[in-house]
């Protein structure tokens, strides 16, 4: 690991930081970095695709870590809309709340989030693995298809519409259940998936025995094999 | 599909609002709407305008006028002086602001009558309103915003798409004295309730969506009822999506609709209150990093300045 080099977006602009963390030098094989001032600038981050840690130091704006791949960011302060969205692996760590959409579309990695996630939270998600300490707000889970969702807090109005093969672990209550989804019963293997999840995102104060458990009950058109024929 | 759907809800229009608390900050208010309005360039690059409130007079009313034509602003000058009393007029590119001790049910008749070219923009004891097309940065630079002190403001930059890139098409919008709307989204029901409205009395000088918001809105407040309450009816008689940020002389009030489809930030301290469709819109401004940010939950009123 070399020196830990500081992106400084008083110095360069949003182009010139995401290109230098996108195409890094394998000479030095420099993997540690340190953003400041991101002052709510779009697409920080998007695109990485290769090993390294990110630090943050401030609050990012729209699809922070988006498309993202192997790199670990860590976010000091809020995210605005779509952290992480369409992320395939690595992790992204926010310290404060995350906007709209966090981690829509992302297949794989883990997304955790400390503070309250809004909105949206892991709509049509296929694969990341999202961990929320505080509450999501509405429509979380809208369509995921597959992931799993652990909010420690509560959840907002229509918690997994139309959710697919997803699964949400909740520890809080819900305003109301969406269309289609239902509570499930925790069986052994959600324990154990629920405990290396609190390990992960260094969750305190809670035990896998405090959450429940939320899936599809597979009963929508599309789940009917009948309407296979209308094809 | 899906995210390309969502991406296209995020974008259009920009909004912005600024609250101070305390006093001796009022000096500064132009001067941070101006950098707001800036960085909301690319929510809304097709035109820009802002509303600030500075209690000055109690007697006097201001008049914010859009005149196009030089020559029609001679002439409405003069006029002006003889017609009313106690005039001064204040000139920013086309936009005149005329103060006289005259009431609007003078002062409006007597242009409708008689300028039917001069677009009011909106009047009150508090609020001066200006607008115009093209880029916020140039717009703010021409109005001279960073000169500006009072004690709230809001702002609007558009990224047209349901009328035309016109001044009548550019937020924020005034339909009552010192009431001012700006509005991040879109309407659905508005031809309905611009026919109701008409009906009970109100005239729309536009197509536009937001100009129904602001219409219903100041015709719910001229008939008494509370800020508060008129927000709560908005929320069952507009259909569409909308962030709302809505001035009075004494403060602003914040609006989501319920599927909340529309961003908003909120940074509040001990000094100001600032609202935003994005944080980038106040990262400048002094001390944010350690203010209270929050996301205002979908179908609550927030209001400060009561």
């Amino acid at each position: 690991m070399g020196k830990i080099e500081i992106l400084d977006f008083k110095k360069n602009n949003l182009r010139k930081i995401n290109s230098s963390l996108q195409n890094i030098n394998h000479k030095n094989n420099k993997r540690d970095f340190v953003i400041k001032n991101p002052a709510g600038e779009h697409a920080i981050c998007a695109g990485l695709k290769e090993e390294m840690s990110v630090t943050i130091k401030g609050h990012v704006g729209y699809y922070c870590g988006g498309m993202n791949q192997k790199a670990n960011i860590y976010i000091e302060g809020n995210a605005g809309t779509g952290l992480g969205e369409n992320m395939m692996s690595g992790t992204i760590h926010v310290k404060g709340n995350a906007s709209q959409s966090a981690g829509a579309t992302a297949h794989g990695g883990t997304i955790i989030i400390d503070g309250d996630a809004s909105s949206r939270c892991g709509i049509s998600m296929k694969g990341v693995d999202i961990i929320v300490k505080g509450s999501v707000g509405h429509m979380s889970a809208f369509m995921a298809q597959a992931g799993t969702l652990m909010i420690c807090g509560d959840a907002g109005d229509a918690l997994g519409d139309s959710i697919y093969e997803t699964v949400i672990y909740l520890a809080g209550n819900t305003k109301s259940l969406g269309v289609d989804c239902i509570e499930k019963k925790v069986t052994k293997y959600d324990l154990k998936k629920i405990e290396n999840l609190i390990k992960i995102g260094n969750v305190k104060k809670l035990k896998p025995h405090n959450f429940k458990k939320f899936g599809s009950a597979r009963k929508l058109y599309n789940f009917n094999i009948d309407n296979v024929s209308d094809y | 599909m899906l995210s390309i759907r969502l991406l296209n809800y995020y974008y259009m229009c920009g909004i912005v609002g600024l609250y101070f608390k305390k006093k001796k900050l009022h000096s500064q208010l132009g001067k941070y709407l101006s950098g707001m309005l800036d960085n909301m360039s690319s929510r809304g690059p097709d035109s820009a305008g802002f509303a600030v409130y500075n209690n000055v007079s109690k007697m006097y009313y201001k008049y914010s006028l859009c005149i196009a034509d030089k020559f029609l602003a001679n002439k409405f000058e003069l006029e002006a002086k003889k017609k009313f009393n106690d005039v001064k007029i204040k000139n920013l590119s086309d936009h005149y602001v005329l103060e006289t001790l005259s009431t609007p049910k003078t002062v409006i008749p007597f242009l409708k009558k008689n300028y039917e070219t001069i677009l009011i923009v909106g009047y009150g004891k508090s609020i001066e309103i200006f607008k115009q097309v093209g880029n916020p940065k140039d717009i703010v630079k021409k109005f001279k915003l960073e000169d500006f002190s009072g004690s709230h403001g809001i702002g609007h930059t558009r990224m047209a798409t349901e009328s035309a890139i016109t001044i009548d098409g550019s937020h924020p919008y005034s339909t009552g004295e010192d009431e001012c709307l700006v509005h991040n989204g879109s309407l659905s029901n508005h031809n309905n309730l611009r026919r109701q409205l008409v009906k009970q009395g109100k005239s729309f000088d536009s197509l536009n969506d937001t100009e129904v918001a602001a219409g219903y809105i100041s015709n719910n407040l001229s008939k008494n009822k509370s800020l508060d309450k008129t927000l709560k009816n908005c929320l069952k008689d507009l259909d569409g999506f909308y962030t709302f940020i809505a001035g009075t002389n004494k403060g602003f009030a914040v609006l989501r609709d319920e599927i909340a489809c529309k961003p908003a930030v909120i940074a509040e301290n001990s000094d100001y209150v600032a609202v935003a469709s994005e944080f980038q819109a106040m990262a400048h401004l002094p001390n944010v990093n350690n203010a209270k940010i929050y996301e205002p939950e979908p179908g609550v009123i927030y209001t400060w300045g009561k």
